[in-house]
């Protein structure tokens, strides 16, 4: 089983991009499990959100404590929220920053991988929303899902010029992360 | 039977456990909805709104209200006048119904309600505990525990058969944990509206308030007959045991789903140390008990899916072998320091010759979460009951000492 | 008998129960004083005052428990509360 944990703001569509990637994972043919870190939302606050995927069908219902892969939709939550938490050796951290990996200084031997997310974001979708454009580059970092079926799911809440916009700029995403990997 | 969850795939969507009730609720066909929105239950209303306002449950009235004690007391005179009802609701919720849920069932109005289990105030949270549900368990509903979305779905349709049945005829709760399973999204097969049709028939209800032919309901009862009043209730409880277990297999017959009527087993057989659980935890333990089981551990889950009418003899039957069981509770009674499912196991096997240890341990109340861990520490406490005694009969598992 | 479900039973069963034997004192009309205002009609907690072809009223003993009210509202003073001979 892999387990991720997203981190954004209120507004920024962390609980949406969740259930996305666990849609996304279920067209690959995995299980998936997505939930929202429960709390009291207001636009703006740290949120968190997570998604499990698996082979077999996921029982667990507690949280997740220690993340395969973790996504930042905002770098400026670092210095609010322990987003390194829990973080695995092998496991991924994945920054929406126009930094380099090498810029952050965390305590983790995770992998750390940046993704000028709020700039493919502007350029294709022009606006500032880095939800699906993360989910495109967490499948072309990780390889966990396809990058089709991530378009598929975003095109599956989207609909019309903001499904394509989307869902094009989840293609560009994947494609500047697999060239990373 | 075991339990048998087909994973058809291709029948299978990502959903919101939330959305996934609606859907059931719709395809049940029901004629009268009411409900007030309330923190985690919204999603289940704002749906079924939304399907009223485009048009997809036919020969169906919302009444919208101004609060929960309406939402049922308008249900109270739907039913009555033939209706099949729903409603849902939660923690404060849920408690300012409780006048209104002895009238529902001492009137014998099949109501199907969901309940998105969250703790009640005060301190307000929001969170998922079951405080809330089983401070009703007096009230003549009947209470179901789902563990998944897959099963608050199928219950939902096997909540009306078994309340609908002529030798039942009381009202049901089917319990899903707030937030936990009303705001995950998973893969769930949405219920069929031709499986549901061919499962659940028309509500007929034997009585029902109509001008032309006016008959008196919720009348006065003294003395001479209150009595037996209270005891064709109990005894419509004590048919609805065997209903459920119908109402389970037939599931099965026409969905190919089934997760046990009243409780299921999880490799309990030759298990030394039995936990019992309702809800969301189940899966959770399911999964610490594959963990020990590799380790040698001979630990097993007895899920209690039926909670009202109280299961005693099927629980007595799956416990008797065990050496130690340890009943979790997401529920207190305050002045007993007890949860309720220990408190009514454990009474239930006095006068019996099952002479098992049995602990209570209270776990998970206002949404504090349940970390595979914390049922670890559990299994390795209650190994110690097996070699030592009982030391303490009934606490928190997972209290916080450093805070009081 | 036995319970119907959930007590669903007949309307109408207070008919049965004539709860004019309750009464102490009988409330008596005066015809010639009677100026047909319906007051004690309107008041009657009972529905025991029933009016007649020619506008004026008589009382349905089988129900009337002998409150008075009607005595007491008259504003002509036409009704009398005699004490019942038991």
């Amino acid at each position: 089983m892999k387990e991720i944990r997203i981190h954004g703001r209120g507004g920024q569509g962390s609980v949406t991009a969740a259930e996305l990637l666990a849609g996304a994972a279920f067209e690959d043919g995995q299980f998936s499990q997505a939930f929202p870190a429960f709390g009291v939302e207001r636009r703006g606050a740290p949120v968190q959100a997570f998604t499990r995927i698996s082979d077999a069908p996921i029982r667990l219902r507690s949280q997740i404590y220690e993340p395969d892969y973790i996504i930042v939709q905002d770098p400026t939550l670092l210095e609010v929220v322990d987003i390194d938490s829990g973080a695995k050796d092998d496991g991924i951290i994945l920054i929406n920053s126009d930094f380099a990996p090498e810029d952050f200084d965390l305590d983790t031997n995770a992998r750390i991988m940046t993704v000028n997310a709020t700039k493919v974001a502007l350029d294709i979708i022009g606006r500032p929303i880095v939800n699906t454009v993360l989910l495109g580059a967490f499948a072309g970092a990780t390889g966990e899902v396809r990058a089709s079926s991530i378009v598929n799911a975003v095109k599956g809440r989207f609909s019309g010029k903001i499904g394509e916009k989307n869902a094009e700029a989840v293609q560009k995403a994947y494609d500047l992360m697999a060239e990373d990997k | 039977m075991t339990v048998i969850r087909t994973l058809d795939k291709d029948k299978m969507d990502v959903a919101e456990g939330s959305y996934a009730v609606a859907h059931a609720v719709k395809v049940c066909r029901p004629n009268v909805i009411s409900a007030y929105p309330i923190t985690p239950q919204t999603h289940i209303v704002e749906d079924l709104s939304q399907f009223m306002a485009d048009g997809k449950i036919p020969n169906c009235e919302y009444i919208t209200v101004e609060s929960e004690f309406s939402a049922l007391s308008a249900l109270v005179g739907s039913a009555a006048a033939g209706a099949r009802c729903y409603s849902a609701t939660t923690s404060q919720g849920l408690e300012l119904m409780h006048e209104v849920l002895f009238n529902v069932s001492g009137m014998r109005l099949p109501i199907v309600m969901t309940i998105a289990n969250r703790a009640v105030s005060a301190p307000i949270n929001i969170w998922n505990d079951q405080q809330d549900s089983i401070s009703q368990r007096d009230t003549g509903w009947i209470q179901m525990y789902a563990e998944d979305l897959q099963e608050i779905s199928d219950m939902t349709a096997q909540a009306y058969k078994v309340a609908e049945d002529k030798d039942v005829m009381m009202p049901a709760m089917t319990c899903m944990d707030g937030f936990i399973l009303s705001h995950v999204y998973e893969p769930v097969v949405l219920l069929e509206q031709d499986l549901v049709d061919e499962y659940l028939p028309a509500y007929e209800p034997e009585y029902s308030l109509d001008p032309k032919n006016p008959l008196t309901f919720g009348a006065f009862a003294d003395p001479t007959v209150y009595t037996e009043f209270r005891y064709l209730q109990q005894q419509a409880m004590d048919n609805a045991l065997p209903k459920i277990e119908e109402a389970a297999n037939e599931f099965y017959e026409i969905f190919g789903r089934y997760y046990g009527g009243l409780i299921d087993e999880y490799e309990t057989e030759d298990a030394d140390i039995i936990l019992m659980a309702m809800g969301s935890l189940v899966g959770t333990i399911r999964d610490v008990v594959d963990k020990l089981r590799a380790k040698g551990v001979k630990v097993g889950l007895l899920k209690v899916r039926t909670f009202r009418p109280f299961p005693a003899e099927a629980i007595k039957n799956v416990i008797k072998d065990a050496k130690v069981v340890v009943a979790l509770d997401k529920n207190i009674s305050l002045g007993l320091n007890e949860g309720s499912l220990f408190t009514e196991t454990k009474a239930s096997l006095y006068n019996t010759k099952v002479d098992v240890p049995i602990v209570g341990r209270m776990i998970g109340h206002g949404g504090r979460d349940i970390p595979e861990k914390t049922i670890e520490d559990i299994v390795e406490e209650a190994k110690g009951i097996i070699s030592s005694g009982i030391n303490t009969e009934s606490k928190y598992a997972d209290l916080k000492e450093e805070l009081l | 008998m036995s319970i119907q479900l959930g007590g669903v039973c007949q309307p109408g069963t207070t008919r049965v129960n004539k709860t004019g034997g309750w009464r102490t004192f009988r409330p008596v009309f005066d015809y010639d004083k009677c100026i047909k205002c319906k007051l004690c009609e309107l008041l009657c907690p009972d529905m025991a005052v029933l009016p007649m072809d020619d506008g004026f009223f008589e009382f349905d003993y089988d129900y009337c428990k002998g409150c008075g009210i009607c005595a007491n509202e008259c504003p002509t003073e036409a009704i009398d509360m005699v004490l019942e001979e038991k």
